[in-house]
């Protein structure tokens, strides 16, 4: 895990892909900084932070492309493949040094804090909570962008599909709304969504039995459902899509909340999203 | 040292390495050899764990590939086909990430990084980027990092290709040299290479072996069913008299070169002795001159071209002359 970790940050390093993130990082914080909390004396750093946050998520595609599109088109990665290290190590290695890239921009923006405490009001529990939550779900979406850079060996593919996905989430809020809340709704909404999981399973598996079992199976619990407890789907859909991107829970942070639950949920995605990578490099060895 | 055992990979409904077995002995160079499109690529991919197979293991030393990679792993030096070199780093930098992945000790590396580049000679280039290296170079960055740490296996996925002459000559003495010491398995489909410097060679086509035995056994089996070149300053008939008078021989053909007035008969033998003092004697008894008489000689070359154009009997025929010579030879190590 060293070698690939050290690798692969000083690869970020020299070639300039890790210095331009932290620096548009950096620039657009910095300039939301001295606007807000410097020049109109607001001294809550978190909520700035929060604010602009998203722009900070929709860089990161730059940092994840290559992480693994680049060892496949190149053939460097027959070198990681046939070590004696694990691929849950190297996944980690190279996780780490892109976290470690992102944690340094992040640690950088550590000091505007402290630059408003030498100006009088502060509050340093919610802004660091807010700095760490950014880190945090930045570390989640860097593991979804290293998943799908896993997927393919060209990085602008990698780049344009992480950026549509975290597009899609930041997006999400604005589209739920315009899902109907009624219960049919939300029931064919998880008819269509349990055909998917069997469809996805069948093409991974390639098990009939399986995936036409779950389909089925899957089908008749939700009608079943339907016809017992109708209530239950209510604003389902809706709900459950709400819930999903990272960034919904970032206000609590600034609302002086330290939001524990949110935290496990940023982590947990990003292990997840570990896990799969894995998983696919493994399912490339073997079709 | 190395076990595959019914080795199977597909690629969808494709058969890219079908069935295969063989065992490779410890300090020996094999030659893997067989035409683009064979199976030889993958075959070293799954036997250096890069990609999994459909069905079958590997054994290196013992462990198994799929059950104990970091065991078989650490045993192996891998070279594929394109080196897999990171341009932007230096050449030293490179083969101390290599080093340091490769789990060699740290008090190691240094010696170890040392005694690569010495053997690969690329101590004088250890500064430089690997992009602005020729290829010849990179190459020879790639064997280096194959053979760090120097494993008990070397595996070289066709590693002279694209060197000008001089570079090909210098990597097969490289290859001699960790040849005593290493069992190196090199891929190629140059037969002169395989001959110069493989103690075995092993041709593999459609995903088949269909032969492994030393070069120089593969031509005698294919020169047992070689044919006779004749060639006589008589007239087509007296030759063809004169050749059906010796016995053993199964069939003649002749043919009158008409610019040098010579004659060309080709001659079939139905036994595997050479026949070739008797003709000498029936030219000398008949009094007809003789200006050539020789074996049609197979070369590593036509072997390999034979067993891979997919001729059955030929394949079938090596097949069993291989392993009868085998069984002799075991049967011969067990008296001694």
């Amino acid at each position: 895990m060293n070698a690939v970790y050290k690798r692969d940050l000083k690869s970020y390093f020299s070639n300039m892909i890790g210095c331009l993130y932290i620096a548009f990082i950096v620039a657009l914080v910095g300039i939301y900084f001295s606007f807000y909390n410097m020049g109109n004396g607001y001294p809550y750093f978190g909520d700035v932070l929060n604010s602009i946050s998203y722009i900070v998520f929709l860089a990161l595609p730059i940092l994840t492309m290559r992480s693994f599109s680049d060892e496949i088109r190149t053939g460097t990665d027959q070198i990681l493949y046939t070590s004696k290290a694990s691929i849950t190590r190297i996944v980690m290695g190279k996780y780490m040094a892109m976290v470690t890239v992102f944690g340094i921009a992040m640690g950088i923006l550590c000091f505007c804090p402290l630059i408003i405490a030498t100006c009088g009001s502060h509050d340093f529990k919610v802004d660091y909570s807010c700095i760490l939550a950014v880190f945090l779900i930045g570390a989640a979406y860097i593991a979804l962008g290293m998943f799908i850079s896993s997927l393919t060996e060209s990085n602008i593919i990698a780049a344009v599909l992480t950026f549509g996905v975290l597009l899609l989430l930041q997006m999400m809020t604005g589209i739920t709304s315009f899902i109907p809340t009624t219960s049919l709704a939300s029931f064919v909404g998880c008819i269509i969504a349990v055909i998917a999981v069997s469809v996805i399973y069948y093409t991974l598996a390639a098990n009939v039995i399986i995936a036409s079992g779950l389909g089925v199976t899957g089908t008749i619990a939700l009608v079943v459902l339907y016809f017992v407890k109708k209530s239950v789907y209510a604003s389902l859909i809706p709900n459950v899509l709400n819930k999903i991107p990272l960034t919904d829970s970032l206000n609590n942070f600034s609302l002086k909340t330290f939001d524990v639950t949110a935290i496990i949920y940023y982590i947990s995605v990003a292990v997840l999203f570990i896990f799969l990578t894995t998983q696919s490099i493994q399912k490339k060895r073997y079709s | 040292m190395i076990e595959v055992k019914n080795l199977v990979k597909k690629y969808g409904s494709h058969l890219a390495v079908d069935h295969l077995n063989f065992t490779v002995e410890s300090g020996k160079i094999y030659g893997f050899l067989g035409p683009n499109g064979a199976g030889k690529s993958t075959t070293m991919n799954i036997m250096t764990g890069y990609i999994g197979a459909t069905e079958g293991d590997v054994l290196i030393d013992g462990h198994s590939i799929s059950d104990e990679p970091e065991e078989a792993k650490k045993r192996i030096g891998y070279l594929p086909e394109i080196p897999p070199l990171y341009i932007d780093m230096k050449v030293i930098e490179y083969l101390k990430f290599a080093a340091e992945l490769k789990g060699i000790e740290k008090g190691k590396r240094a010696k170890a990084i040392t005694d690569a580049m010495q053997l690969t000679r690329i101590s004088d280039v250890q500064g430089r980027l690997i992009k602005n290296l020729s290829k010849g170079y990179r190459q020879r960055v790639g064997l280096a990092q194959a053979v760090l740490g120097l494993p008990e296996v070397i595996i070289l996925d066709e590693p002279t290709v694209g060197l000008d002459p001089k570079q090909i000559i210098e990597i097969r003495d490289m290859i001699k040299k960790l040849g005593k010491k290493h069992t190196v398995i090199l891929s190629s489909h140059i037969m002169q290479e395989v001959s110069a410097v493989c103690d075995e060679v092993m041709i593999i086509s459609h995903g088949k072996m269909v032969a492994c035995d030393t070069p120089a056994r593969l031509e005698k089996i294919m020169e047992d069913t070689s044919k006779i070149i004749v060639k006589s300053n008589a007239d087509a008939n007296s030759v063809s008299n004169i050749l059906n008078t010796v016995p053993s021989i199964a069939s003649v053909s002749v043919k009158k070169n008409e610019e040098t007035g010579t004659v060309e008969a080709v001659v079939t033998t139905n036994t595997n002795e050479d026949v070739r003092e008797r003709i000498f004697k029936a030219f000398a008894e008949n009094d007809a001159s003789l200006l050539e008489l020789y074996s049609h000689k197979m070369s590593l070359e036509d072997v390999f071209i034979k067993l891979t154009s997919g001729s059955k009997k030929e394949t079938e025929k090596v097949k069993r002359h291989t392993i009868k010579k085998k069984d002799e030879d075991a049967d011969k190590e067990g008296e001694a």
